[in-house]
């Protein structure tokens, strides 16, 4: 295993009051799985994180990464994982080249050595290596993080939210080069916003206020989703929704991209009963089909469970 | 549609040094129309963003926004205009109520109008009981609803929007965007740039900048076709794929 997680508790006080952000979580991730975590904002997705990279103490219960007690270990830990913060850990002032030697340098190795670990990523921004980070645009911050963050070569690697202000094209490339980190060996936690990343990960922990609602492969989260789910298109989409939750058959109906994606409240409904809701509406080229739910479609019902 | 132009951009251009980040654009965004602009890392998007709000000087080419000149007037025109930047851009150290009042204080609302205007956003945004809370301990997509609130507290004629659901939950995103939709029914001009291509379905026009370009620009309905694309995220990738100036 190269991470285990038994019962971890953490908690903060603030102005008197207890805070629990981790209620005594357990899980453990494979050498060489990439595990996605997902959740809303304040959920406890980085203090996990910051416990497993030894930033910060547990109140209780225990952990281990590539086999060290984070308690005891940590300077073990600190040498051998790679941590990729939310918040930039750049040096502003500077610059891209700079930033990477200074990052080689504290874990006392050479680019050169490890250049093929982040050649295509670093490949991005290396027009721009004498500028100084603070005037990288949002994403090019983020590529350059995580160049810094695999530059020792890591055994496990920590990413919390690497891809948040990542354009759609370099998300792709960042996950294919994840993919291709994991058939070297290296474990790899990562926590996202974006739901079509969860179903990229190999097994993925819904997080909600400081404890999992379930650990699952990206496979098995779809096979549960529960109803059916019924997409929706027509011409005046914003309409098409107020007309839609109007009715009080319907548990839910989101926006998604060109449909909507609704669900009944009592899953034997059929396609003639939503017809029927959507007709008051005059709508012209109504299109209304029963489809598979995404992954996103999954988080959204068990998040609102 | 009503057609009144409220931003109106001619080769506007941005250098820094030798390096073009914005490259000669030229659009036009009418009242009340929700405007994505969309564009890779490093397109320009912020850049031109900036100009517009009478944040940053162009380097040449002409913009008025609101009616009002980028170069001459861009006091009148921080008066007119609502900007959420990619930072975060409330103060963290103050209270919600704070914040409201900061910047309707800023905006010239009088005292009266300031209660009014806070209770009002404070129920739409079901922060009711949050008045005194640390803006810095609230979750991020709340974060993000109450700096569109704030940034439309004094009824704008166009609101900047840059990557307002960057991080924020599946749920949230969809209630963040329910809010724009709010403002562009009340005429207020939306100009949004955002990474989830489902969101660039839901505005009226995109474009989509490359390596400082206007390399498209039309309704999502219409780009799909030309590009004979089944999705935005096609089209995205597709053009963004031919950008050349992040490589060597
Ligand atoms: N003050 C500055 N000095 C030098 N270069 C700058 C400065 N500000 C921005 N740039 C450069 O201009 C280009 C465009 O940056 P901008 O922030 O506008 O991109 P963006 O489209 O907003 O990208 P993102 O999606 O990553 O936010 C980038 O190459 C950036 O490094
Ligand atoms: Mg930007």
């Amino acid at each position: 295993m190269a991470v285990t997680v038994q019962d971890l508790v953490k908690n903060y006080t603030v102005k008197k009051k207890t805070i629990e952000a981790l209620k005594g979580i357990s899980f453990s991730v494979e050498k060489g799985e990439i595990f996605g975590i997902i959740g809303p904002d304040g959920a406890g997705k980085t203090s996990l994180f910051r416990i497993l990279t030894t930033l910060l103490e547990p109140d209780g219960g225990s952990a281990t990464v590539d086999g060290c007690s984070v308690k005891d270990e940590y300077l073990q830990i600190r040498q051998r994982v790679g941590y990729m913060p939310g918040k930039f850990s750049l040096y502003q002032d500077l610059t891209v080249q700079e930033n990477l030697e200074f990052f080689a340098a504290i874990f006392n190795v050479s680019i050169a050595d490890n250049y093929e670990y982040i050649k295509e990523i670093y490949e991005q921004i290396a027009p721009f290596k004498d500028r100084k980070a603070g005037q990288l645009s949002g994403g090019m911050k983020q590529k350059l993080a995580l160049c810094c963050a695999l530059i020792h070569k890591p055994t496990v690697l920590f990413l919390d939210e690497p891809t948040t202000g990542v354009d759609a094209v370099s998300r792709k490339e960042f996950w294919e080069m994840l993919h291709r980190l994991k058939t070297q060996g290296i474990t790899i936690l990562v926590s996202t916003p974006y739901m079509d990343e969860a179903g990229l990960c190999d097994r993925v922990g819904l997080i909600q206020k400081g404890a999992f609602l379930s650990i699952e492969t990206p496979q098995s989260i779809i096979r549960d989703f529960k109803k059916t789910l019924w997409s929706v298109r027509a011409d005046d989409m914003y309409r098409l929704m107020e007309t839609i939750l109007k009715s009080p058959l319907i548990n839910s109906c989101y926006p998604f991209g060109q449909y909507h994606h609704v669900t009944f409240k009592d899953d034997t409904k059929k396609q003639s009963d939503l017809e029927a809701i959507v007709a008051p509406g005059n709508f012209k080229d109504v299109e209304i089909a029963a489809i598979q739910p995404n992954i996103e479609d999954c988080f959204m019902a068990l998040m609102t469970e | 549609m009503q057609t009144d132009k409220v931003i109106s951009v001619s080769n506007l251009t941005k250098k820094f040094g030798d390096f073009t980040a914005v490259d000669n654009i030229s659009f036009d965004c009418v009242k009340g129309e929700i405007f994505g602009f969309l564009g890779a890392n490093g397109a320009g998007k912020t850049t031109a963003m900036r100009m517009l709000c009478g944040l940053s000087l162009p380097t040449s080419g002409e913009a008025s926004v609101a009616g009002f000149d980028v170069y001459k007037e861009s006091e009148l025109i921080k008066k007119k205009i609502g900007y959420m930047s990619q930072k975060f851009s409330l103060y963290e150290d103050l209270t919600v109520w704070e914040n409201i009042r900061f910047y309707a204080g800023i905006y010239g609302l009088s005292d009266s109008n300031i209660r009014e205007k806070s209770r009002q956003l404070l129920t739409e945004l079901h922060l009711e009981g949050q008045e005194n809370a640390l803006v810095r301990s609230l979750p991020l997509g709340w974060k993000q609803k109450l700096a569109f609130s704030v940034a439309i507290v004094h009824n704008p004629a166009i609101v900047f929007l840059d990557e307002p659901t960057g991080g924020v939950d599946p749920i949230t995103r969809r209630e963040f965007w329910g809010l724009i939709y709010e403002a562009s029914a009340r005429d207020i001009t939306v100009f949004v740039t955002t990474h989830y291509m489902d969101e660039a379905e839901y505005c009226n026009r995109v474009s989509i900048m490359v390596d400082g370009k206007i390399e498209a620009l039309d309704t999502p309905a219409n780009l799909k076709q030309h590009y004979n694309a089944d999705s935005m995220d096609e089209v995205f990738l597709h053009l963004a794929r031919t950008a050349t100036r992040s490589q060597d």
